[in-house]
């Protein structure tokens, strides 16, 4: 085609993601049947891409990892194919579909502005042609492109923006520049065979994930590994080898420039967000958060007319959901009306209650009613939705025994519309020649749940942490010390838990006719950080009610407004001090999250003289009587602590006179214990060892008393007996000082680490307290790294042991215990590996294995409050 | 720190203990005057299955203790039971054969049953004594630590050897050599140290040398301290004094890592002597009620 030919096409798909190749991959369907009747048909869509391959980011992705197709209750709905699988699978099905549908792909084309609307877009490529279109489907994501050194010689072969395998390289000398994350695992990865410089510009990682921070700092002091960091360094300038040979790095450091031979430069430093570009275009965003998500409607049209978002970049980061806006966004262009593919699933969960309206109308009801939601983005609230249960007050049993019944039939139903969904795609899957999709099992459908008026929603010292949002009805929240609260329509409850972690304070009661939305932690916490009006909504109330909980529980949260807008929530990383000793206080703390350590120097040693957690306050004898601290306080484990200062501290007593008491009771109690401490050096001083080891966030902290300990490892024994063969806790490599062995072991976290990154959501919290992981678990190993106390493996399902008695009297089998050296069957290798914890025998009545079995009672299990009476027991 | 074996539920098994002996006490002297207390009278048959049921009740404890998906209470309370119980039954089965003995398996079963109680007595000295010892001869650092601060340091120690004489150096390298922890059953029990070290001969060149004991790394501390003095070489004072102190911190190093092995030992040996004397009790006991029955 010759270069002056403007070419014009109905749709425009730009950026070959995932979402844009199924948009291309549906529009080139159409044009597929366009053809079938007119031979002379031309393309009516193109597919533009600036790299010279499709799926940018899952061509980064390290060799052979593994691509989740998350969520899983959604299903897939793309002319592509796509199902969890190692990396060069799915590439490789998305090439075929790329040639199979005939997209017109045009790779290479960087677009550098779009301008015009429907009818009659012009886009601008960066090699200086101009496409026209009609509509345009804007799938770019948000990774945007690699961040650059800045220096001359950037863009030469010497410097790598991404790392494909690490083990292509061998003895090289490498700089790796950059202090994330990628930069922290390609420099870990790449100095197993070569020797690696890192090297950041500031003078610690802070923006690295735990596990990744321990194993790097862990590296840099390795003096047997060759493996070093620059502080406070840059990138000064390059001087470029010819390929093959070892080239020069001058780096700007604090003590000068320092010239450095490698032989490549990785640079891990992020990218450009595209938001610069897609300001240009004229869409309009809602803030000046440089990770907004425009403002789209209903069919993914953004304020341009005709221009559509779709992927990453609206707000969709994952995979499948892309894929299936790639359909829905060109069945729009073409004026179909179809429903998104978790129509029906929105559907289900709305089953029960007592409306007859659609999905989308109570979707939109539901937002109204909710100030805190009301200005969210429609789609974002449809995902909300999606993610929460809908739970159902009814008045009696014999109404929810045959709304249950209805939707057992209802599940019925929609397990047999899958069914019969399946059965037609493999019919035409095989008319096709083409071959047949392993089945996975059909997953219980969601339908709303039910509960009777009456019925805890939580009850106190519950250790659930979902988040309500009240739709109709009334929900009363009772504790044992104040009067009741009574919450209506568009309220919301849950968000102590939420925040702090702590187990609930008080029961949850709802009444006949009530609707809920139950929202999961994780869900929550992506909102607040999406969302700041969300985040300060539910952060206005939780301090508003941590305050009333504390100061006046007699009294309604809501007088509390103004008093909580003179306090303040500061955060405190591990080991950072709030106060000091003989410091001049004003101000208490409540804790918020976290645990809070109390110390005083004695003969220049620091040692601990208490412990406070969440929902305990500290430092209030500088607001009563004392302003010269006598004591040092810091965070034992990441906290956040509220500063109350005089006016408002005066302020909450005078809203409820018998707080005082309630002060002075606290504040009695608290100095007798460190007081009790403080004459107890030896005790303290065991403290402050089961402090500096991170027990304070725990929640159930298995602790061996050497003293009584004859080693006979029967915990261990007695837990891989109970746990599939693999034991849970190590008793030798335990950390011990004193009499005290801390096993490596569980300690069921406050705010477990061990959660925070599960793709398949596979690590729960009971409501006793316990975290455990489900079957779900894909062996991704996140767990495993984010667990700063190592108690998590990843291991093979061991094969089953010939029983006890037979061992006893038979020699058969290696007997009770962990068999060091089973091997794994076949398919337990094909299964893979999985990770493994302690779930402190959350199944056995008799309580954990660990305490049951040790003969002479030397391993117990605790929560850390209940340091201080043991220590002082002895 | 918290409650051990005996103090369990507030000695609940100790009172449990005192109650039955009372009860056989009275069962005993319940026995008609007409007849010498005995085996045979009924008094005598109910204290023998008394002792009977307390014997085979003891020695489940085995299984109890490796019976993994067993509800009931927690093994603490079976070893607190097992061990006052167990030591009632002397007083039980003396009752039961009334101060009477002789040289027959009657007898027999007694004096194992004996045994068997004796070595549980020093087991359970064992168990309240040694872990204490244990963890203060641990001072805070493991078993494994340990071992890993004496490679590091015998790597130092080869290092400093090298820039000194072939004479120090081979010294240095055959002390490390030949260091010995462990060893035989006795050896391990002691604590003994069997190191030895290839010392040069005075007067003879560095080829020669004598095989001489190395307890405590004394002979080779003992050759350095000597040495030390006398150096000639400039900074060999410095080196030798560097080796001194590191053979100082093998010293303590593998003290403490010889008695953790002895205390260890200690704390496991008398079981593979309880054991085997249970068993052997066990079939004694079945030969005496067979006999009993049989010669009836």
């Amino acid at each position: 085609m010759a270069e002056n030919v403007k070419e014009h096409f109905d749709i425009a798909v730009i950026g070959a993601g995932p979402a844009g190749l199924s948009a291309a991959a549906k529009a080139a369907e159409y044009d597929l049947d366009a053809r079938a009747a007119n031979p002379d048909h031309t393309p009516s869509h193109i597919l533009i891409e600036g790299s010279p391959l499709h799926a940018n980011t899952i061509q980064r992705y390290q060799k052979g990892k593994h691509v989740m197709d998350e969520p899983g209750y959604l299903d897939l709905r793309s002319p592509l194919e796509f199902a969890a699988g190692k990396r060069e699978q799915i590439l490789k099905s998305w090439d075929q579909g790329i040639s199979e549908t005939g997209i017109n792909f045009r790779a290479n084309c960087e677009v550098t502005k779009i301008t015009g609307s429907r009818g009659n877009f012009e886009i601008h490529c960066a090699d200086g042609n101009t496409i026209s279109a009609n509509n345009v489907v804007l799938s770019i994501g948000t990774q945007g492109n690699p961040r650059r050194l800045g220096v001359d010689g950037d863009n030469s072969h010497f410097v790598q923006y991404q790392l494909d395998d690490p083990d292509e390289y061998h003895d090289e000398d490498i700089i790796v520049v950059g202090a994330g994350d990628a930069a922290i695992e390609n420099a870990l990865a790449l100095a197993k065979n070569n020797r690696v410089v890192i090297v950041n510009r500031k003078n610690e990682f802070t923006r690295a994930k735990q596990g990744n921070l321990d194993n790097v700092l862990e590296a840099i002091n390795d003096r047997n590994m060759a493996f070093s960091c620059r502080y406070d360094a840059s990138v000064k300038s390059l001087s470029v080898p010819p390929p093959g040979s070892v080239g020069t790095v001058v780096l700007n450091t604090a003590r000068g420039d320092e010239t450095l031979p490698c032989h490549r430069v990785i640079a891990r430093l992020g990218s450009i967000p595209p938001r610069q570009f897609v300001e240009s275009c004229g869409i309009a965003l809602p803030n000046k958060d440089p990770e907004a998500i425009p403002e789209l409607d209903g069919q993914y049209q953004c304020n341009v007319p005709g221009l559509y978002i779709i992927g990453a970049l609206a707000g969709y980061p994952l995979i499948k959901q892309g894929m299936n806006q790639g359909y829905d966004v060109i069945e729009y262009i073409k004026g179909k009306a179809v429903k998104p593919v978790d129509h029906p699933l929105l559907a289900l969960k709305f089953s029960l209650l007592p409306y007859l309206a659609d999905v989308d109308d109570i979707l939109a009801l539901y937002q109204q009613r909710v100030p805190m939601f009301s200005r969210m983005n429609a789609l974002a609230f449809r995902e909300l939705i999606m993610e929460s249960d809908i739970r159902y007050c009814v008045s009696d049993a014999q109404q929810l025994n045959s709304l249950q019944s209805q939707g057992a039939s209802i599940s019925q139903e929609r397990i047999r519309d899958i069914e019969s969904a399946r059965s037609a795609d493999i019919q035409r899957r095989q008319s096709a020649g083409l071959a047949i999709k392993p089945v996975t099992p059909i997953s219980p459908p969601v339908i709303t749940k039910l509960l009777r008026s009456g019925d805890f929603i939580y009850r106190h010292n519950d250790y659930s942490n979902s988040f309500f949002t009240i739709i109709e009805g009334q929900v009363t929240l009772s504790s044992a010390e104040g009067s009741d609260t009574i919450l209506g329509p568009g309220q919301f409850f849950g968000e102590m838990s939420l925040l702090s972690g702590r187990p609930r304070i008080g029961n949850a009661v709802a009444s006949n006719d009530t609707i809920l939305i139950e929202t999961p932690r994780r869900t929550m916490a992506k909102l607040m950080a999406a969302n700041d009006e969300v985040a300060k909504g539910i952060e206005t109330v939780f301090l508003q009610r941590t305050l009333q909980q504390f100061f006046t529980p007699q009294g309604s949260y809501v007088d509390l407004r103004d008093i909580a807008k003179q306090v303040k929530t500061s955060h405190f990383n591990t080991g950072k001090y709030i106060y000091k000793e003989d410091d001049a206080g004003e101000h208490l703390y409540l804790i918020r999250s976290g645990t809070i350590a109390l110390s005083r120097l004695e003969n220049g040693k620091e040692i601990a003289i208490g412990q406070l957690h969440s929902g305990q306050i500290f430092g209030q004898m500088a607001l009563m009587g004392d302003p010269t601290r006598r004591e040092s306080a810091y965070a034992a484990v990441r906290s956040e602590v509220i500063e109350i200062s005089r006016q408002p501290f005066l302020a909450l007593l005078s809203k409820s006179p018998e707080s005082i008491t309630r002060l002075q009771t606290e504040t009695s109690k608290q100095l007798k214990s460190t007081a009790e401490l403080a004459a107890l050096p030896e005790q303290a001083s065991l403290m402050s060892f089961l402090l500096a080891q991170g027990t304070g966030e725990g929640t159930n902290v298995l602790l061996i008393d050497e003293n009584l300990c004859v080693g006979c490892d029967n915990c261990e024994t007695a837990c891989a007996e109970t746990h599939k063969g693999i034991s849970r806790l190590d008793r030798k490599a335990g950390v011990r000082f004193a009499n005290i062995n801390l096993p490596i072991a569980c300690r069921h976290c406050e705010q477990p680490h061990c959660m925070k990154e599960c793709p398949p959501n596979a690590i729960h919290r009971e409501s006793s307290g316990e975290v455990y992981i489900n079957d779900s678990c894909i062996g991704c190993g996140n767990c495993e790294t984010n667990c700063p106390y190592g108690v998590i493996k990843l291991s093979y399902q061991l094969p089953e042991k010939p029983p006890f008695l037979s061992w006893l009297f038979g020699g058969v089998g290696p007997g009770p215990g962990e068999d060091k050296n089973a091997t794994p069957s076949n398919m337990a290798k094909e299964i893979g590996k999985k990770a493994v914890k302690c779930d402190a025998c959350v199944d056995r009545p008799a309580g954990p294995a660990c305490v049951q079995y040790c003969p002479t009672g030397a391993a117990q299990r605790m929560e850390p409050a209940e340091f201080i009476n043991v220590l002082n027991l002895r | 720190m918290y409650v051990n074996i005996l103090n369990y539920a507030r000695r609940r098994y100790f009172w449990w203990s005192v109650i039955l002996l009372i009860a056989c006490s009275g069962l005993y002297l319940s026995q008609a005057e007409s007849l010498p207390p005995n085996g045979g009278s009924w008094q005598g048959y109910v204290l023998g299955s008394i002792g009977l049921f307390l014997i085979i009740w003891l020695s489940c404890l085995g299984i109890r203790k490796r019976s993994y998906a067993s509800k009931s209470a927690n093994l603490q309370a079976w070893v607190s039971a097992h061990i006052y119980l167990g030591i009632s039954l002397i007083g039980v089965a003396t009752l039961h054969c009334a101060f009477q003995f002789g040289l027959n398996v009657h007898t027999l079963a007694y004096m194992l049953m004996c045994a068997v109680i004796v070595s549980g007595l020093i087991g359970l000295y064992a168990y309240l004594r040694y872990p204490r010892l244990l963890v203060e001869n641990r001072a805070n650092q493991s078993f494994e630590q340990r071992l890993d601060s004496l490679a590091k340091i015998d790597k130092e120690g080869l290092a400093l050897a090298a820039n000194c004489d072939t004479e120090i150096q081979h010294m240095i390298s055959s002390a490390i050599d030949r260091t010995a922890i462990g060893g035989n059953l006795l050896t391990q029990f002691f604590g003994r140290d069997r190191s030895s070290v290839a010392m040069p001969t005075k007067g003879t060149t560095s080829k020669h040398s004598q095989m001489l004991s190395n307890e405590g790394q004394q002979t080779v501390i003992d050759f350095l301290v000597a040495k030390i003095p006398n150096t000639q070489k400039p900074g060999e004072a410095e080196r030798l004094q560097k080796l001194l102190y590191i053979l100082g911190r093998r010293q303590e190093l593998l003290r403490r890592l010889r008695r953790e092995l002895s205390l260890q030992l200690r704390t496991k040996l008398w079981l593979s002597v309880h054991i085997p004397l249970s068993m052997a009790l066990l079939v004694s006991l079945f030969v005496h009620i067979f006999t009993v029955f049989f010669y009836w």
